[in-house]
């Protein structure tokens, strides 16, 4: 199967892209799942909700609001420009920055699920033999927890490998940039090549499934740890 | 009761006539139609109350490959004349290949005044993103990147462009001022929305090959009357007077401003 240049750029461009917001949410949606997960607070609702806004709203609306809110007239566009970073449209930034909204859920929700399974009896243990929360978490928390931190990555990794309508609507399709490998499979698509649109929809094909044969075959040891 | 139930029996079997009666076509049409044909359905149906016309608007490639799939379309209106050449070469065509416009292309820009620019002012580093359709398979897109070739802009500007799905689409990256100016079509730059906000620069039409456009009655409407009634409506006086106000060049006239 030969594939050409710009389709590897936007193959390694995707893997990219996917990586850096898996490792962001990592960072971003770990104390956001645990506080879902711990808190008797009224605040717990809305939270959840705005969580799992992405999971119901169709890409063109996160689409549309994202490219007024970072264009140069928007809130996020008027930071980024006063930061010295200018607005955000058209740049692997900007995509990282509207995938991390997209994902969420799909980092927030495995890692909220495995959190409140733990239940705060070894949390109480922990703590009574004097160790301060930020101990409990590292050394209690995260291993117990660790099958969620797994589902929750791959889960990220490969929703972000699917997005499509956000990065048509912000991407501005640019090669190396934004033509990730779901918009390069469009336009060769609407060119009418169809030889090379299969061959790298054949490749997202492969990679969706063993994704998730690698989540449901693991399954059962999941509840066993 | 009994008699309102004879009243709704008897309304129903009236609505069933009339319907009955008014015939009903899909139309699918290019992306900078999108206002231009709105005008013209609502003329078309000052004189024809009872039919209906529905238009779809997309990309020209898009219906292109639709029709040969079967899609329920009666008339096809493209921007790019070859793709309804194509498919009656294929036998998907019950008419001739009409061509009904031509296009142009504009620099427009809201936040600035681009009526006062030319193709050479986009080297400017002020203008951070320029957009333009997708060159590969966009019509107004490969026109666009056939003049700034012609004037040898092209790899001078390159890294600055940005690529739109369709022209509406490379239109919106501009309107939403994340690019500074943008290529579009002039049908667009032309409608009330964007005109408000800012002028245009014509580009000479001899940097590029002619936006010929071009229609098709498909296959599937061979025996529709309504089909061949509303693409002949596309000649009459009102069709070419509003075509014109889009800034739409008509078959039998000279290409100009």
């Amino acid at each position: 199967m030969g594939f050409s240049d710009s389709d590897i750029q936007a193959l390694w461009l995707t893997v990219r892209l996917s990586s850096v917001v898996t490792v962001i949410l990592l960072l971003v949606g770990t104390p956001i799942a645990w506080w879902l997960a711990r808190t008797g607070s009224r605040w717990k609702g809305p939270l959840g909700a705005v969580v799992a806004l992405p999971l119901v709203l169709p890409p063109s609306v996160l689409g549309f609001y994202l490219l007024l809110a970072m264009g140069p007239h928007g809130p996020v566009g008027w930071l980024t420009t006063g930061l010295g970073i200018g607005p955000l449209p058209f740049t692997f930034w900007g995509l990282v920055l509207a995938s991390v909204f997209y994902s969420l859920p799909f980092m927030v929700q495995p890692l909220q699920n495995s959190f409140e399974s733990i239940g705060p009896q070894p949390l109480q243990v922990a703590a009574s033999l004097g160790a301060s929360p930020l101990d409990v978490f590292f050394s209690v928390v995260v291993p117990l927890a660790r099958p969620g931190f797994i589902t929750a990555s791959i889960m990220t990794f490969a929703h972000t490998v699917g997005e499509f309508g956000v990065v048509l609507m912000i991407g501005g399709n640019i090669p190396g940039v934004t033509r990730v490998a779901s918009v390069q499979i469009y336009d060769h698509v609407e060119a009418l090549d169809y030889a090379q649109a299969h061959r790298l929809s054949a490749v997202l094909l492969i990679f969706s499934f063993l994704v998730l044969l690698a989540l449901y075959t693991r399954r059962p040891d999941r509840q066993k740890g | 009761m009994k008699q309102l139930t004879t009243l709704l029996l008897l309304s129903l079997l009236l609505l069933g006539t009339t319907t009955a009666h008014a015939e009903k076509i899909t139309v699918a049409a290019a992306a900078d139609l999108k206002f231009a044909m709105d005008e013209i359905v609502v003329s078309f149906n000052k004189q024809h109350p009872r039919d209906q016309v529905e238009i779809i608007y997309g990309s020209s490639g898009k219906f292109f490959a639709q029709i040969q799939n079967n899609a329920p379309y009666d008339l096809y209106f493209s921007a790019d004349i070859t793709y309804p050449r194509q498919l009656a070469d294929k036998g998907f065509a019950a008419s001739a290949v009409t061509s009904y416009a031509v296009g142009r292309i504009v620099l427009w820009s809201n936040s600035r005044d681009a009526a006062r620019m030319t193709l050479e002012n986009l080297i400017d580093p002020a203008l951070r993103k320029i957009a333009i359709a997708n060159p590969r398979h966009a019509p107004y897109g490969k026109r666009a990147e056939e003049a700034l070739r012609a004037l040898k802009l092209w790899d001078k500007v390159q890294h600055k462009l940005v690529y739109g799905e369709n022209i509406a689409h490379t239109a919106q990256f501009v309107e939403t001022g994340n690019a500074q100016v943008g290529i579009i079509a002039l049908a667009l730059a032309l409608n009330p929305t964007l005109s408000k906000q800012g002028g245009y620069y014509l580009i000479p039409d001899k940097l590029h090959q002619p936006l010929e456009q071009g229609y098709i009655i498909t296959k599937r409407a061979a025996d529709k009357p309504l089909a061949k009634l509303f693409a002949g409506y596309m000649t009459s006086k009102e069709a070419r007077r509003i075509m014109t106000r889009y800034g739409f060049v008509l078959p039998g006239e000279t290409v100009g401003k």
